[in-house]
């Protein structure tokens, strides 16, 4: 039954989107909502199914749908798994998906691409589910590069807009990169194993452990490590860790639904998902983890800083976006996956939320979206005001909020880890804590609080189809972690799918209860510097703001590699970009056209022609020079035999 | 018999419009077309008649052709040759549907020379008399050279001659091995040549003298430059048959003359091989980035894509200690599915450069942008088109370069790496053209008033996505078709290198 459910759960989106697109502008919006909506709705529901079912009987579903390609005893199938690990990925994206559905109605009104949008959101949760339901490497593969595709034509939807296109070609481009790492290191543990199934591979794990990769006849690398990093770089692409980030600021590009849907809540948190499916490989090796660890950590502190200094409402959710990945990843790299899973499960319900009701500003603000430009918007946005604020609280850790139970226990995990790296991962997250608060209560205040803008005076809160997603995010952004923190962090809801030590070894206490939970952590510094960098918001952006008006802050030269982006992007369409496109261009003109062309394929030819040229000046025409020829040439072989024969008698 | 058939009826169709065809251009197309649907039909009939599950030749015909040299008419198909043979009659009445959307001269005259290479082309894969098989790879020159010189652009005549003269310079040197090989058996049977011992000079001689021809056909760098000059300046019908059926004899050359009958010789200039096919995929790759017109765009990534057909070939051979016939099969399966994919992709692309150039008469890049405005279906055909040439998984472009880049890291990582990098580089380039041509908004007038797809277009377009898809979310049937001769083929090799 279960499988049954899972294939209808998986497929009703493809048909729905595929519906949409095809018959979508004869059929008309009714149509195209009706199909997309019923086909993520009962995805949906079947999900919440699948999920209580395989929750209570802790059974896992591992079957194989179709052969892929069959070359001897070497088979690669399209198959379904589903554990807890798939069936709370199911819920969370098929949710967010259905909100950002009912969300786009309204969102997307006047859009002449309404049904094409609308297709590409069902086709890209068909993918994702598609990534998330695999059993194997190669699948896993295909929903990877599926999500990226559909990505890409989402942050490129508006097309005739320049800086759009020129935003998903770079995401598509980085991301490749990404994958081109993902699927060698699917190579290593195919070349290895012989079987890109999971169970199959997870279950020889060993074998990968012992063997080595040979990178020259004297030079070797432990296999499992180097297919480890490698399908980390897949994760980095995908989940945007630095250095491999730059393409999710630039996402923003596309519509504000779709960077709630694919840019904040389901894929870019493939990697983390990656990560914990993979957890049997990546425990065994701590140079892997270490290496993940401190990426993470990384991402997570230097990406939210850039998110003080920007003035677009959705590129400082990005950043918060980017720095909320790096914490995931980095708990992943103390093997607390069950944590960074419910910090993805959290963040993708408050970061929907905070990215939805941005949407919300932006529309009621008819496309304004500098903040520079808002402010005291509470009044006129009241439902937009509110459900903000949830998600604000959820984001920064507010005692009580669903963020505050998944970034705890993570930053928990941190501090009790001791493997290479997790003192400056542990540094990092504390003060990334603050930044967080400070980014985030910085455009708070600088949206809803403050003076009024004069341009916005005829502003008027959203319509449903954009406030109710907005009241149905909030609810599990407040709330949805008291009665999952417990079996999902420290219980055993994972165990039939990842891989880690138990509770106890990763936090180094014992969890009773998720008020119990909310008390020990008045204990640690964690709540007291998110309040502090709340406090600090306040000072500076409603209590003081002249504090900031001093110009020389402007021109420093901090503030100008945080404006900068640390450079990355410079030194990526510089070093990178450019230069491939000038070595190509050199390669072209030198190799291809002087080089073949004109020395050797054209000049042979000229050259053939050349000494035609020459020799056909024996060919006269005249008789005698013939006569001459022929006298020459018999007197030379005369002499020759003569001389010859003379010599030999 | 019915090879026989799929070879001499459209050849004596063609035969047939070239004497009648002059008044009667609407005949001509029909006729044309009925021809090369019925060719199609009766491949399918070979389809369900065809054993996967028997080794060795299928349909075989002989006959004495010229008995004085033991020369017979011998065809005959197996999993290597057959897959291409559908492919062949798969594409020709695509483009025989298309051939009539820009106005010609002499329409009839163009379909004929279609017509007629449609039969040489079928002849050059089923042919097992290595005698017949160069007359027939010679023959099928004629046609193309004529389709370019005649219906090709400003530049035809330059293009003509070097496409003739590196071709048939290549195949020169083909007939040399051929003669010696009869020589020393004293049969023109392919299949007895495999059986030939062959001291190692011997082998890597006439390796050499077939790699020339094959090279030049693949084509592998640096015997490449006619390729772009070629496709420039041919109609788009003869840019598609070029691209998708021509360049797949030099690969089909390597795995029915090269690999059995001198595998001691593939072993042993396997690195040469390996070298040029990486050169191939990287610095085509880097050039195809710098192009400025779009037939030579897709022509380089041709080059590019075809540098994993050879890669497949032999990578197998670099490494002894990892070398087995489970990896063997898995690359030269990666090789087919690569040649037949790349035939059906770079063919839709060249015919969606068709579609554009009828429109707006202009190849440059720079001329376009915003095409997705005026044309929305075409533009999500194109699109599609693009994302495959860039190996999208789901897609048939993504199944042989993921074959060779796994059979690749068992040998060596740095070679998977460095094949891998097409990940990057072929996005770049497909998609880069894409941003300039297909989105953005309109800068050329001409582009505002085109209308967007006809039906046959379309339709045309939309079979060649419906396979492209199909082959990548199921390949198994075409898989099947081939594995039970290519594992034969690997086991002969093994056994012939010694390993």
């Amino acid at each position: 039954m279960i499988l049954e459910y899972s294939l209808i759960a998986l497929l009703s989106p493809l048909i729905g989107g595929v519906l949409a697109a095809f018959l979508g502008k004869l059929l008309g919006k009714i149509f195209v909502n009706v199909v997309t909506i019923l086909g993520v709705t009962i995805s949906f529901a079947l999900s919440i199914i699948i999920a209580l079912d395989i929750w209570e009987s802790s059974a896992v579903l591992n079957q194989n749908i179709y052969t892929w390609l069959d070359i001897g005893n070497m088979s690669f199938h399209i198959g379904i798994l589903i554990d807890n690990l798939t069936a709370s990925m199911m819920v969370v994206v098929t949710f967010v998906s259905l909100m950002v559905h009912v969300y786009t109605i309204g969102y997307m009104h006047d859009d002449p691409g309404y049904h094409r949008f609308f297709s590409y959101i069902s086709l890209f949760t068909f993918s994702m589910l598609s990534l998330v339901m695999s059993n194997n490497f190669l699948q896993l593969f295909f929903g990877w590069e599926a999500v990226g595709v559909m990505s890409y034509l989402l942050i490129g939807f508006w097309f005739t807009k320049e800086s759009a296109i020129k935003a998903n070609l770079k995401a598509f481009i980085v991301n490749r990169v990404g994958d081109l790492s993902l699927i060698l290191g699917i190579g290593i543990i195919f070349s290895i194993i012989g079987s890109l199934d999971y169970y199959a591979v997870f279950s020889q794990s060993q074998n990968i452990a012992q063997t080595e990769l040979y990178l020259s006849d004297a030079w070797s690398v432990s296999a499992l490590t180097a297919a480890c990093i490698l399908l980390f770089g897949g994760a980095m692409g995908k989940s945007a860790q630095m250095p491999l980030h730059v393409w999710l600021p630039d996402s923003m590009e596309g519509p504000t639904p779709i960077s709630a849907l694919i840019h904040a809540a389901t894929m870019v948190t493939a990697g983390v998902f990656l990560l914990a499916r993979m957890s049997p490989l990546f425990q065994l090796s701590t140079t892997a983890l270490s290496f993940v660890l401190i990426i993470g950590a990384s991402t997570a502190l230097f990406t939210g800083i850039l998110g003080l200094v920007q003035n677009d409402i959705k590129r400082v959710i990005a950043y918060s976006t980017l720095s909320q990945l790096g914490y995931m990843v980095a708990a992943a790299g103390v093997s607390a996956y069950s944590v960074s899973l419910f910090h993805l499960m959290t963040h993708a319900f408050f970061k929907a939320l905070l990215f939805l009701a941005a949407g919300s500003v932006i529309v009621a603000l008819h496309h304004e979206q500098d903040i520079r430009k808002m402010g005291g918007l509470r009044t006129k946005l009241p439902i937009t005001y509110l459900t903000s604020l949830i998600g604000s609280l959820a984001l920064i850790g507010f005692p009580g909020f669903s963020g505050f139970f998944s970034k705890d226990a993570l930053i928990e995990a941190i501090g009790h880890a001791d493997i290479l790296g997790s003192g400056y991962a542990y540094a990092s997250v504390l003060i990334g804590v603050f930044i967080t608060a400070l980014y985030t209560f910085r455009l708070f205040f600088k949206v809803f609080h403050g003076a009024q803008d004069d341009h916005h005076q005829d502003v008027k809160e959203s319509p449903l189809s954009i406030t109710l997603p907005l009241i149905l995010l909030a609810i599990p952004s407040a709330i949805v972690a008291w009665p999952t923190v417990g079996p999902m962090v420290f219980g055993s809801y994972f165990a039939n799918s990842i891989s880690q030590p138990d509770a106890y070894q990763i936090f180094g206490y014992e969890f009773t209860t998720a008020l119990g939970f909310l008390v020990h952590a008045f204990s640690s510094p964690v709540i007291y510097i998110a309040v502090f960098g709340v406090f600090t918001a306040y000072v500076l952006y409603i209590y003081k703001p002249s504090i900031l008006e001093n110009k020389s802050l402007e021109s420093s030269f901090i503030f100008r590699i945080l404006d900068n982006k640390y450079y990355f992007d410079e030194l990526y369409e510089n070093v990178f970009a450019k230069k491939a496109r000038n070595i190509g261009h050199l390669l072209w003109t030198i190799g291809d056209v002087k080089t073949i062309d004109n020395w050797i394929v054209n000049g042979t030819a000229y050259r053939i022609g050349n000494i035609a040229n020459r020799i056909k000046v024996i060919q006269s025409g005249y008789i005698y020079h013939y006569a001459l020829m022929m006298i020459l040439g018999l007197a030379i072989f005369l002499g020759w035999t003569i001389l010859n024969s003379g010599v030999s008698s | 018999m019915i090879l026989d058939l799929m070879i001499w009826s459209p050849v004596i169709v063609g035969l047939i419009l070239l004497l009648i065809g002059k008044n009667a251009t609407s005949l001509s197309y029909w006729l044309s077309l009925t021809t090369s649907l019925l060719v199609f039909g009766m491949s399918m009939y070979a389809l369900s008649m065809f054993k996967t599950d028997q080794v060795g030749i299928q349909f075989e015909l002989i006959a004495p052709w010229i008995e004085r040299f033991n020369i017979n008419y011998h065809l005959g198909i197996d999993g290597i040759s057959f897959p291409l043979i559908l492919l062949t009659t798969f594409i020709t009445p695509i483009v025989i549907l298309t051939a009539r959307t820009s106005n010609k001269i002499n329409l009839h005259q163009y379909l004929a020379s279609f017509m007629i290479l449609e039969g040489l082309m079928i002849g050059v894969f089923s042919s097992l008399d290595a005698f017949l098989f160069y007359v027939f790879w010679e023959a099928m020159l004629i046609p193309m050279f004529i389709i370019i010189g005649i219906w090709g652009g400003e530049n035809r005549v330059y293009a003509t001659i070097k496409f003739f003269l590196y071709t048939f310079l290549g195949s020169v040197f083909m007939l040399i091995a051929i003669i010696y090989l009869y020589i020393s058996t004293g049969s023109y049977s392919i299949f007895d040549f495999y059986n030939l011992d062959l001291s190692r000079m011997e082998q890597i001689l006439i390796f050499l003298a077939f790699l020339f021809a094959f090279a030049v056909k693949i084509p592998m760098w640096p015997v490449h430059t006619w390729l772009p000059d070629a496709h420039v300046e041919a109609p788009t019908g003869g840019s598609v048959i070029l691209a998708a059926i021509l360049l797949k004899m030099g690969g089909y050359g390597l795995l029915r003359f090269s690999l059995p009958i001198t595998p001691a010789a593939s072993n042993e200039l396997s690195m040469l091989m390996v070298v040029l096919s990486l050169i191939a995929i990287i610095y085509i790759g880097m050039v195809a980035l710098s192009q400025t017109d779009m037939k030579k765009l897709i022509a380089y990534s041709s080059v590019a894509h075809m540098g994993f057909v050879t890669l497949g070939t032999f990578v197998v051979f670099l490494n002894h200690e990892n070398a087995s016939i489970e990896n063997m099969n898995i690359a030269i399966s990666g090789a087919m599915i690569q040649m037949i994919s790349h035939g059906l992709i770079s063919g839709a692309l060249f015919l969606c450069i068709g579609v554009m150039y009828d429109r707006i008469h202009s190849r440059e890049i720079n001329d376009y942008g915003g095409v997705a405005l005026a044309m929305p279906r075409f533009a999500g055909l194109m699109v599609f088109f693009a994302l495959a040439n860039a190996a999208l998984p789901g897609t048939s472009g993504f199944v042989g370069e993921v074959l060779i880049i796994l059979a690749s890291l068992k040998v060596n990582f740095w070679i998977a790496l460095l094949s891998g990098t097409t990940l990057v580089i072929g996005a770049a380039y497909t998609l880069w053209m894409i941003k300039r041509v297909i989105f953005g908004s309109i800068t050329n007038e001409k582009i505002s008033n085109v209308q967007d797809t006809t039906a046959v277009e379309f339709i045309s377009l939309i079979i060649l996505a419906f396979m492209v898809l199909a082959l990548g979310v199921y390949p198994e049937p075409l898989m099947k078709l081939m594995y039970i001769t290519l594992n034969d083929l690997s086991q002969l090799v093994f056994a012939g290198v010694g390993l």
